[in-house]
């Protein structure tokens, strides 16, 4: 069965046909081509796939895309740059600290790092070890990302 | 994934004429329905979406109790001000389920209602091992192969599967009552016996001929409209949740308690065990036991210890019989130190 929704990505509308089955994730990917949020287990155990829904972050895996007609979606790429290097203050804080190796996590974890601050829960390493664990990295880049969450947010520069 | 229609009612009845239809089932967060109908556990032809149902989402109080709709994600419980005050192990509860981001969207409602994390029941498409839960009659894997993490109570030779939630468990030691609505009339099931052990199951579908495989009380297009919280008893209470890995993991084992202490002695306790059978485990016996005595973990151990009793450990897990008592000795501990 096939339905008509419409959402707002990173600030572009979009109208799509999907089908019921779709997931939010392979809407953004398949569907309207924006690949920034990752497909890592699609079992919502990962994080990788996590985006910014209405403010709030979700895992786009786990959720149908039918259920959200109407939704405003934030991906990592879709975050508001500065002008001057054309990077958000966590992506430039990721870079800083050398948050991440292979980099398949790095758009879930910035996202969800955005929220994470947002929420309040950047006070210190162990409350960010805590309100990150949504996202993994295989890598194990999570002293750099820790250090990187509480970095931005210490500069408190967010947009 | 098998297709399926899709409807979202805005209304709660609405929902349930829309939910009476054989294989229909109903949508709220999603997070655990998505992942059953990936792996073939559910495969509904239609699907009833309740998200934008607003009179089954909510926290408010309403006379001495605490009413908290079916919809109310965890997120929204771990973080409410009356919650925390008033029965601070259910916030304490949501917090350890999950991760933040299931927690913006998993409900409460379809909390109570995941399935086990067996991994012989978890697996995707036709299973090449037996499993009553996936192919009735099939058999049990579990019972002679990996259940390090299964049941130590209630179980059979069927299943050896236990509930994963976390919420259920403090909602047991809450003596929380589960609001449910359907084509019958609307009706209240304590949650302390909403989900069944398997041993329960079984003499259940002898009385009644029903399906041995069932696992709440929950009936055929029934949907959880609310929780209602008493009020009064549970200030002095707290969430132990035990696990392999610090955050974003399931239970080995977890202990839910409330305590009313007065003058240094223990007037009313309720204890509840998690991930130790198919439903939040009341420990009965030391509940009576502890009338009277004093908060001393030696008088808690000895109590528990005893109401343990009962346990059927399977061949490897016999390690969770002590690990639960424990538990349970560090929630009321953690219970009785609150103000």
């Amino acid at each position: 069965m096939d339905v008509e929704i419409s959402l707002r990505v990173d600030g572009l509308e979009h109208r799509v046909l999907v089908d019921t089955r779709t997931t939010l994730l392979d809407t953004l990917r398949e569907r309207l081509g924006v690949t920034s949020a990752k497909k890592g287990c699609d079992h919502g155990q990962c994080g990788a796939c996590t985006v910014l829904v209405d403010g709030r972050r979700l895992n786009s895996c786990l959720a149908l895309a039918v259920a959200h007609d109407g939704a405003e979606i934030v991906t990592a790429a879709g975050l508001e740059a500065t002008p001057a290097d054309g990077l958000h203050p966590l992506q430039r804080a990721f870079i800083e600290h050398d948050a991440f190796q292979c980099g398949y996590c790095t758009p879930g974890q910035v996202v969800s790092a955005v929220a994470c601050i947002h929420e309040g829960h950047a006070s210190d390493a162990a409350t960010v070890h805590e309100w990150m664990s949504g996202n993994l990295c295989r890598c194990a880049a999570y002293p750099q990302i820790a250090a990187a969450v509480l970095d931005a947010a210490k500069k408190g520069d967010l947009a | 994934m098998n297709n399926f229609s899709y409807a979202r009612p805005q209304s709660a009845p609405e929902a349930v004429k829309l939910g009476g239809v054989d294989a229909t089932t109903f949508l709220a967060g999603g997070t655990e329905l998505l992942n059953w109908m990936r792996l073939g556990i559910s495969a509904p032809a239609r699907v009833v979406d309740i998200g934008l149902v607003a009179e089954m989402r909510g926290i408010r109080k309403e006379g001495n109790s605490l009413w908290i709709g079916a919809l109310t994600t965890l997120a929204q419980i771990e973080a409410d001000l009356l919650v925390r005050k008033e029965a601070p192990v259910l916030a304490e509860a949501c917090l350890r389920a999950a991760s933040p981001q299931i927690r913006n969207r998993a409900t409460l409602g379809g909390n109570v209602l995941q399935k086990t994390r067996c991994a012989y029941f978890r697996a995707e498409g036709q299973l090449p091992w037996p499993c009553n839960k996936r192919e009735p009659g099939s058999g049990c894997a579990a019972l002679e192969g990996a259940h390090e993490r299964h049941a130590i109570f209630g179980w059979t030779d069927a299943c050896v599967a236990t509930q994963p939630s976390d919420p259920s468990v403090a909602l047991s030691s809450l003596e929380a009552t589960i609001a449910v609505v359907g084509q019958r009339k609307a009706r209240e099931i304590p949650a302390a016996g909403f989900h069944l052990t398997q041993q329960e199951a079984t003499r259940i579908a002898a009385a009644r001929g029903r399906e041995a495989q069932v696992e709440t009380q929950l009936g055929a297009g029934e949907l959880i409209s609310a929780f209602r919280v008493p009020l009064g008893n549970s200030t002095r209470s707290a969430y132990v949740k035990v696990r392999e890995r610090e955050s974003y993991e399931y239970a080995a084992v977890s202990a839910a308690a409330t305590i009313v202490i007065d003058a240094g002695r223990i007037q009313r306790v309720r204890i509840a065990l998690g991930s130790v059978a198919q439903k939040p485990w009341r420990l009965v016996e030391a509940e009576h036991a502890l009338i009277g005595k004093p908060l001393e973990r030696a008088v808690l151990a000895a109590a528990i210890d005893a109401s343990m009793r009962d346990a059927r450990p399977l061949a490897h897990n016999q390690f969770k019989v002590r690990l639960a008592a424990n538990t349970a000795v560090r929630a009321v501990e953690a219970a009785g130190k609150r103000t």
